[in-house]
């Protein structure tokens, strides 16, 4: 649906460089990275408010790197929902649909009903909640039946109590067959929404994939940082085995290449105590450093002779093994656990 | 005064700050109301019918109104660039257009004189065109147009800034072309700050005499009769005109201001 090849986008203090990347028809397709890194200036390019440097933009197959927005069908949703203030509701949902060749009158009232705005029509768009203006952004843009949404941070500006509904929304507009392409900088709203997701680090593309493969198997350094990565230790692979610095070696999953690279294990996968099955191959003797509470989970470190091990665990677990800072306890993760990253230089 | 006694213990920084700052409010309203309570209204009344006086505050307001209309057709793109795009000699621009609050009306006059007498090229053009930019109502106009501009580009730069430029892009992105959105969105929303420096620009000509005096002494504007008659009668014949011109300027300034803050449906999505 969307394809861009070799899109290179100049935006004063750094460049998007060389990007390609295509996003298919119906795709839910996530852009990740850190605030700051140009996702809205990617959008506005894609949509037509900017001109790329270089590259090429398609949409639906035809290249439309030169036409001015309008001609796009795309459409755009800001963070800051950017309602018309001098109309109502209905009045902004309509604005769009004189453009339009064929009106179909029955599309948005089905919209309406979707984002359940009937109520709300009347209505000036500043007497609205931060939700409410969101669904009403949403019905705008897909009132003109654009072929594709670009949506920008829709959720991270919503007060938490309507982000799993605006989540809802979302995910039905796309199972409705609507193409997104969503920019964010939380890479939980990825896994909740995401088919596959581009990860922009510091102006370049640094993987695109499968949402499941980029949070488990991160490119490099960046993207595990970014997807939240945080045991990272260079090794030397031999075989089943990986040494550490400091001598702790440990047992990998199959056979992998041999050389100096670097290993990652998420938080998640680190087990204590009771977790730790019977044939669980690497186990260690670890004491408790610091526990500190992220959401509903706590993220515990342990030192394991040299390394320390950060790991995210349930009070419940805590509890159970008498997790408490200065303490000593069993701490590992399975084979399974250890992604081996593919890049040679293990900065 | 409601709830004076808890402001007086909260805030008594800012009843000092009001109480030095009312002096330049009383310096306003003083000397005006003065000249209306000592005015000899039979005199006003009788002024009133002068038709020269007539024709003078009428002058006054169409060419200051005719000044605007120019500015306003090509103040208004120049204020929106300014407000939308960012370049390298910007702050140079604005202050090029601010120049003429700076420059002192005669001098303004004269630098107008000699760009529009008939030696100069843009003058002869004028002339052979069947213009004369001096001593007429083309000169007064010329001279209203160089001193309102900096009034409502600025008013008018500052009303687009108010305005999003998301609003724009999503307009755009929804099927609408710039002019359909430049008048449907952008001009709807700047509304308020377009109209106040209308206003202002006009106010300003209705004003002039320093330069208008240098390039048309005739036809009389009411300044110019003002002064006029100040010179060969005296204050007791030049103060009747005086308190006509304000009456025109005040009701006409609280008849666009009431106009404009009816709605107070814009204020840009920022």
């Amino acid at each position: 649906m969307i394809r861009l090849a070799d899109l290179s986008i100049d935006l004063g203090e750094f460049v998007l460089d060389n990007f390609s990347l295509s996003v298919d028809k119906g795709e839910f397709f996530m852009v990740v990275g850190p605030s700051g890194a140009g996702k809205t200036v990617l959008l506005e390019s894609i949509a037509g408010l900017r001109h790329p440097s270089g590259g090429r933009i398609l949409i639906g197959g035809r290249d439309v790197t030169g036409l001015p927005p309008e001609r796009r069908r795309v459409a755009l949703v800001y963070q800051d929902y950017a309602l018309f203030p001098h109309m109502t509701v209905e009045e902004n949902i309509r604005w769009g649909l004189r453009f339009l060749r064929d009106p179909d009158p029955g599309h948005v009232e089905g919209l309406f009903r979707l984002l359940r705005l009937e109520r709300l029509l009347e209505r000036s768009p500043d007497t609205l909640s931060g939700g409410e203006q969101q669904r009403v952004a949403l019905a705008r843009a897909l009132a003109v039946k654009p072929s594709v949404i670009l949506l920008d941070e829709p959720i991270s500006a919503l007060d938490p109590r309507f982000r799993e509904d605006l989540q809802d929304y979302l995910s039905r507009i796309n199972r409705e067959g609507m193409t997104i392409m969503m920019v964010t900088h939380d890479f939980n709203e990825v896994l909740s929404l995401g088919h596959r997701v581009a990860v922009i680090v510091e102006g370049s593309l640094q993987q695109v994939g499968d949402v499941k493969t980029v949070f488990r198997e991160p490119a490099n350094r960046l993207v595990a940082e970014f997807v939240g990565m945080k045991n990272l230790f260079p090794s030397s692979v031999k075989g089943r085995r990986a040494c550490l610095e400091g001598g702790v070696s440990l047992v990998l999953n199959g056979q992998q290449r041999v050389g100096e690279c670097l290993i990652g294990i998420r938080p998640e996968d680190v087990m204590i105590g009771g977790d730790l099955l019977e044939d669980t191959e690497n186990v260690f003797s670890g004491r408790v450093v610091s526990i500190v509470p992220r959401g509903m989970a706590f993220e515990v470190v342990f030192q394991v002779e040299d390394l320390r091990l950060t790991g995210r665990m349930l009070s419940s677990a805590l509890v159970r093994e008498d997790v408490h800072p200065g303490g000593e306890c069993r701490v590992g993760f399975c084979p399974e656990a250890i992604h081996v990253f593919k890049g040679d230089n293990p900065i | 005064m409601s709830g004076g006694i808890s402001l007086d213990r909260k805030f008594r920084e800012r009843w000092f700050m009001l109480l030095m700052g009312s002096f330049l409010v009383v310096y306003i309203i003083w000397p005006l109301a003065g000249m209306f309570f000592r005015a000899d209204w039979g005199l006003v009344v009788s002024t009133s019918r002068d038709s020269v006086v007539v024709g003078a505050l009428w002058r006054s307001i169409w060419t200051a109104a005719a000044a605007t209309g120019i500015i306003a057709i090509f103040g208004t793109p120049l204020a929106y660039f300014l407000a939308r795009q960012d370049f390298k000699g910007r702050s140079v621009l604005e202050a090029v257009i601010d120049v003429p609050i700076m420059v002192p009306h005669t001098v303004a006059g004269i630098a107008v004189l000699m760009a529009f007498s008939p030696k100069a090229p843009a003058g002869a053009m004028l002339v052979k065109a069947g213009l004369s930019p001096v001593n007429s109502h083309l000169g007064i106009i010329l001279a209203c147009m160089f001193v309102s501009i900096p009034f409502y580009v600025d008013a008018a730069r500052d009303a687009f800034h108010g305005v999003s430029p998301r609003l724009e892009n999503v307009s755009r992105t929804l099927g609408a072309s710039f002019p359909h959105v430049f008048f449907r969105i952008t001009l709807p929303l700047a509304k308020r700050g377009l109209v106040s420096g209308l206003i202002m620009s006009w106010a300003r000509g209705v004003s002039e005499f320093g330069a208008i005096v240098i390039i048309a002494y005739h036809p009389m504007v009411a300044p110019t009769l003002i002064y006029d008659r100040f010179a060969t009668f005296g204050l007791k014949y030049s103060t009747p005109i005086a308190v006509q011109l304000i009456l025109v300027c005040l009701g006409m300034f609280v008849v666009l201001r009431v106009l404009v803050s009816g709605k107070r449906r814009d204020g840009a999505g920022s």
